[in-house]
């Protein structure tokens, strides 16, 4: 070893692994720091009232000064959203598993998931408001925009397993409890991983949707409830900040699930590996 | 220890075996096929002539369309086999991938902790046991497959073109072991391949196989002594062998097959 030799290639890479990473939270900062001083210069410069356009600030401080009102808001939302998510995700799995083992089954019940999958939710709400108590029905819209993602997915999952991996499962007879247990939702893990990320921010949706259809009925007490009794009121800047509360909460979803995931399928799944270019 | 309705000396017997797939390709035979206990057997054939299905039909894997086969294991499933890929669980360790036919058939973790180990012992991963598939090469992904073929303590080894996929030296490494442990524990071998100078190497016996439908088209016997090592694949037996398998299999393949 002499001292001519080019950086060692460990060091290298550390440094452009790092690089990767400020090449990736640097720009979208930049963008919003620019996005946020162009808001507050049109609200300025064009004198436009608050309630009309509340400029950045504004917002920020009714943020805080509302914030008891928000924040229990937020938590109504967060906990429909929540069951709505678990509701999603059990009932997907199950009727994928159920699908697995029936083809009548599936057949028979594919399509109907399929039409409520397809119908907005937005449009069912104010039926589901009138047979159902008020909050049930708020749940029953998060289930019903959460559960397809993560139905579709499982169902993907436990048909792409490696054949000759269910061949060697055959020979050393496994029983069908084995076979699922040890071979096919290992296999769709990453793909039920995947639906369940979808479903997390749809349950958001659905759940805000359907706060909003209850809130016009002229009940409620979630964000989205919020956000329309505002509007009523003219009370702009805390529309916005309701806004920026309910965005904030699906970002920290998106993110919760995907770190679930990625701890999950860390040792072994494509997706969870570190590029190596 | 043997099943007593069987010949004592025979591992594998096909009589008239056939497979007609539900689109109406015939796939396979009529075969008759004898393997004898202990013997290294190879099917060597083109690509699509069936001798996977025959290996499959063998391991129980696929129903025949016709004709009968009997296998002399002490049990039901006492028979290891090797596919073309590795075919690992990604999401278990090496331990836990050969550990599989052992929890499948529910033996007690006290035992199989020292049947994975012996396994993995006899393939050289002792040490390798906690990672993961993706962490291996091609060659140790394939030991692995072996391993686990190996820890039930099979009476039969069926491999299905195992080592089609690795490049020359790790394959000839591969081979190599194969025959060593073929040696030292006396198993019955069915090997599935397209090369006509691995089933020269490894074989007591080759059974060249036509177009599809895969019949039997020549069996030629691979009388070197043992223990077979790189200086036979170098020996000019070996290069003989080899010339006349390459001509049964060209004859077998028909004039189209060179195209």
């Amino acid at each position: 070893m002499n001292g001519l030799e080019p950086l060692p290639s460990a060091t290298r890479e550390a440094t452009s692994r790092s690089k990767a990473r400020w090449l990736r939270v640097l720009p979208p900062l930049v963008v919003l720091a620019l996005g946020v001083l162009a808001w507050d210069l049109i609200v300025r410069l064009g004198e436009i009232p608050p309630y009309l356009l509340p400029g950045p600030f504004l917002v920020l401080s009714t943020l805080i000064a509302d914030w008891d009102i928000l924040s229990a808001s937020l938590a109504v939302t967060l906990l429909t959203a929540l069951e709505g998510f678990v509701a999603a995700a059990v009932g997907g799995i199950a009727l994928a598993l159920l699908f697995n083992r029936s083809r009548w089954l599936e057949y028979s019940l594919l399509p109907y998931a399929i039409v409520l999958q397809v119908t907005p939710v937005i449009a069912i709400a104010p039926l589901m408001l009138i047979y159902l108590p008020q909050q049930t029905a708020v749940v029953m819209c998060a289930w019903i925009v959460a559960f397809f993602p993560v139905l579709a997915n499982t169902t993907l999952g436990l048909n792409s397993v490696d054949r000759n991996l269910a061949g060697l499962f055959q020979l050393y007879g496994a029983s069908r409890s084995q076979t699922l247990r040890y071979l096919k939702l290992p296999a769709a893990l990453p793909y039920i991983l995947g639906g369940m990320r979808i479903a997390g921010g749809l349950s958001l949706i659905g759940a805000v949707a359907a706060e909003i259809a209850a809130g016009a009925a002229g009940a409620g007490s979630g964000l989205a409830y919020r956000i329309s009794e505002s509007s009523y009121r003219l009370n702009i800047p805390r529309m916005f900040a309701a806004l920026l509360l309910l965005s904030a909460a699906g970002v920290v979803i998106y993110m919760l699930l995907a770190l679930v995931s990625h701890g999950v399928l860390r040792r072994w799944h494509e997706s969870a590996l570190r590029k190596e270019n | 220890m043997a099943d007593p309705a069987m010949p004592v000396a025979d591992a594998v017997s096909l009589r008239g075996v056939t497979k007609v797939y539900d689109n109406g390709t015939v796939a396979l035979g009529p075969l008759d096929l004898t393997v004898r206990k202990g013997e290294f057997v190879s099917l060597l054939g083109s690509s699509g002539c069936g001798k996977s299905t025959a290996l499959r039909i063998i391991a129980g894997l696929i129903q025949p369309s016709s004709g009968s086969i009997n296998v002399a294991t002490r049990n039901g499933r006492s028979i290891g086999f090797v596919f073309q890929e590795p075919t690992l669980m990604p999401w278990s360790s090496v331990w836990e991938n050969v550990r599989l036919p052992l929890k499948l058939a529910h033996v007690a973790k006290v035992e199989s902790d020292v049947r994975v180990n012996d396994a993995l012992a006899q393939v050289g991963l002792a040490e390798f046991a906690e990672s993961y598939p993706r962490e291996l090469s091609g060659g140790m992904k394939m030991r692995v497959s072996l391993a686990r073929a190996l820890v039930t303590d099979p009476d039969i080894l069926l491999m299905d073109e195992p080592f089609a996929a690795l490049d020359e030296i790790t394959r000839f490494r591969l081979n190599n072991d194969l025959l060593t442990l073929w040696r030292r524990l006396g198993k019955t071998v069915i090997f599935v391949t397209h090369s006509v100078f691995e089933s020269v190497y490894l074989s007591q016996r080759v059974i060249v196989m036509t177009q599809r439908p895969g019949r039997i088209h020549a069996e030629h016997r691979i009388d070197s002594p043992e223990p077979r090592d790189d200086d036979f694949r170098t020996s000019v037996a070996y290069a003989a062998h080899c010339r006349e398998v390459s001509q049964a299999l060209m004859q077998a393949s028909g004039p189209e097959a060179g195209l």
